[in-house]
């Protein structure tokens, strides 16, 4: 456990001593914050929008949580891709390699290190609904659920991204290949509006249903709703553990 | 608790291969308290692949590797934490300053909380750093930032420190220090030190090993090697007699030809026949221009020892 802690402890402390993640965070804040105020001002001149289906939280929260999630789907790879691939290119992943601690350590300690990172940046764009509060009547279940369904994709994000890492001494590579993983996990969603049933074996083969149960945005789109399903949490936590548990297998391979 | 007469680091049979490359084949090595174990050979002779090895940064194809008596592939929690290992390229991060990195070091490598700063603050004072203690890693010159590699491998105070060409790059004056700051090291550490260039190991080592495409071919104490090198003399004359002429001088066991001036002469056991040589040399009008202890031999096994087989194989 403690070396899981150093580990993690490292990784924060080299994310908030380089202008990288500092820089990120300076971006995904202006860009969110500039969405949240023209989501604001836009309810301001159009209170009519405002009813009974689609209250402030709904209006405001939606949006900038989509939006958040897009961001991060761009900003995780950035950092994902310093943790095996980066440290492997400078030399510096030895230094690990020949710490008294545990493949199992070394992967959940990065995996941790960044999700506090990415935890402290979420909590920041929490922030900006939040500010109205004292202005308007909040559905903080709602905004609660989306909230979830944002730090839970994150850690998705951020699970891919290490094992991404874990398969190249190239940073760019891991980033690129991440993103293109995620995305593919993202357009999964499209299938789901095809209406096709190929057939296999004497039976249709219910392509959009299988690809809804799949793709990242549907479990994500049932929070932002509001809807707390268990099988929406799972299908995150699932999909997080088993990047984590290929990336620790890769680095086991990897000694010989 | 170990004793002392248990080695610290123990490896046998050790075998590593990269496809059909045989990178290490079969080399065993033992590390005594407080011993400076040279590991020489020409570059690609395997030198790196088995301190990978010794270090559990690569699992051995065949063979273990006891550290402290704990196995590195059974406990290698337990064996890492008497490891200290600086690789060719030292392992840093440019991002944080030196006490700041050596402190993660401490923290990665179990240190107690409470050791940490007196482990630190003695690793600074060992390799010399205690001026730079606060500045960036990235912005030290290259014979510090190579000091710092050194001063994480011993901040957790290992039993075992391994150090793969740790003057690689460094200018005459920087190589001076490191060889003084290594002998210190070996006061209170086993040290492992791998090279190509035969000088350093000779300054610093106490024992010898050379290893030449995966094999260990030589193994020797710096001790031995030196009595075998003062024994043999170096003799160099312009017109040079027979051997027969050589060997017939009292207290010459054998006479060995190098070049068409060169003689090497082993001494009969507990004697020296040196004077008796120039004597000779001078009566028959050899014309004598070279007599010495030769200081070679090391450097003559060297070259002979790793050039033997290429020349089998090509």
């Amino acid at each position: 456990m403690s070396g899981l802690l150093a580990i993690a402890r490292l990784e924060l402390q080299r994310l908030f001593v380089a202008p990288l993640a500092w820089t990120l965070l300076a971006i995904m804040q202006l860009l969110l914050g500039l969405l949240f105020a023209m989501s604001v001002t836009e309810i301001v001149q159009n209170p009519e929008r405002i009813n009974a289906y689609s209250g402030v939280s709904a209006v405001v929260g939606d949006g900038l949580l989509r939006f958040a999630a897009f961001l991060l789907l761009l900003i995780v790879p950035l950092l994902t891709m310093r943790t095996f691939a980066g440290e492997r290119k400078t030399g510096v992943f030895i230094l690990l390699q020949t710490a008294p601690t545990t493949t199992r350590a070394l992967v959940l300690g990065k995996f941790v290190g960044l999700m506090s990172f990415f935890t402290l940046a979420l909590a920041l764009v929490a922030l900006m609904p939040l500010s109205l509060l004292w202005a308007a009547p909040l559905d903080l279940g709602l905004l609660g659920a989306g909230l979830l369904g944002l730090w839970l994709l994150t850690a998705t994000f951020t699970a891919a991204g290490v094992c991404m890492s874990t398969l190249t001494r190239e940073p760019v590579l891991a980033a690129v290949a991440t993103i293109g993983l995620l995305l593919a996990l993202w357009l999964l969603h499209a299938v789901s509006y095809l209406d096709w049933q190929p057939l296999l074996l004497g039976h249709g083969v219910p392509v959009a249903a299988i690809a809804r149960k799949l793709a990242l945005v549907s479990h994500y789109e049932s929070l932002l709703r509001g809807v707390f399903a268990s099988a929406d949490v799972a299908y995150f936590l699932l999909l997080t553990a088993l990047f984590l548990l290929l990336a620790m297998q890769r680095l086991l391979l990897e000694r010989g | 608790m170990l004793n002392n007469a248990q080695p610290r680091l123990h490896a046998a049979g050790l075998v590593h291969h990269f496809g059909p490359i045989k990178a290490v084949d079969n080399i065993a090595l033992t590390l005594h308290q407080g011993e400076i174990l040279g590991l020489l050979g020409p570059n690609g002779a395997g030198k790196s692949t088995t301190l990978r090895m010794l270090t559990g940064v690569l699992a051995p194809q065949a063979g273990r590797v006891l550290v402290c008596g704990h196995d590195l592939c059974t406990r290698p929690q337990a064996a890492k934490r008497c490891l200290g290992y600086l690789p060719e390229q030292p392992p840093l991060y440019p991002e944080l300053t030196v006490h700041e990195y050596l402190h993660a070091c401490a923290r990665l490598r179990r240190l107690p909380r409470r050791q940490r700063a007196s482990a630190v603050a003695t690793a600074l004072a060992d390799c010399g750093l205690d001026a730079v203690a606060r500045r960036l890693i990235g912005n030290l010159s290259k014979g510090y930032q190579q000091r710092v590699g050194i001063a994480q491998a011993i901040v957790h105070r290992p039993d075992v420190v391994i150090l793969d060409e740790p003057t690689v790059g460094l200018d005459p004056q920087q190589i001076r220090q490191i060889r003084g700051l290594i002998s210190r090291l070996g006061q209170r550490h086993s040290v492992i030190l791998s090279s190509h260039i035969l000088a350093e190991i000779q300054a610093v080592a106490s024992r010898v090993m050379l290893i030449h495409q995966g094999r260990v071919v030589l193994n020797a104490s710096l001790a031995d090697l030196h009595r075998q090198a003062s024994a043999n003399i170096r003799l160099g004359l312009v017109q040079a007699p027979d051997q027969a002429a050589l060997t017939a001088i009292p207290g010459v066991a054998s006479a060995e030809r190098i070049d068409t001036r060169h003689w090497r002469i082993t001494p009969a056991a507990d004697s020296d026949p040196r004077l008796a040589l120039a004597a000779a040399a001078a009566q028959n009008n050899w014309g004598l221009f070279e007599l010495s202890g030769g200081q070679h031999t090391l450097e003559e096994q060297f070259i002979a020892l790793t050039t033997r087989d290429d020349g089998a194989a090509a």
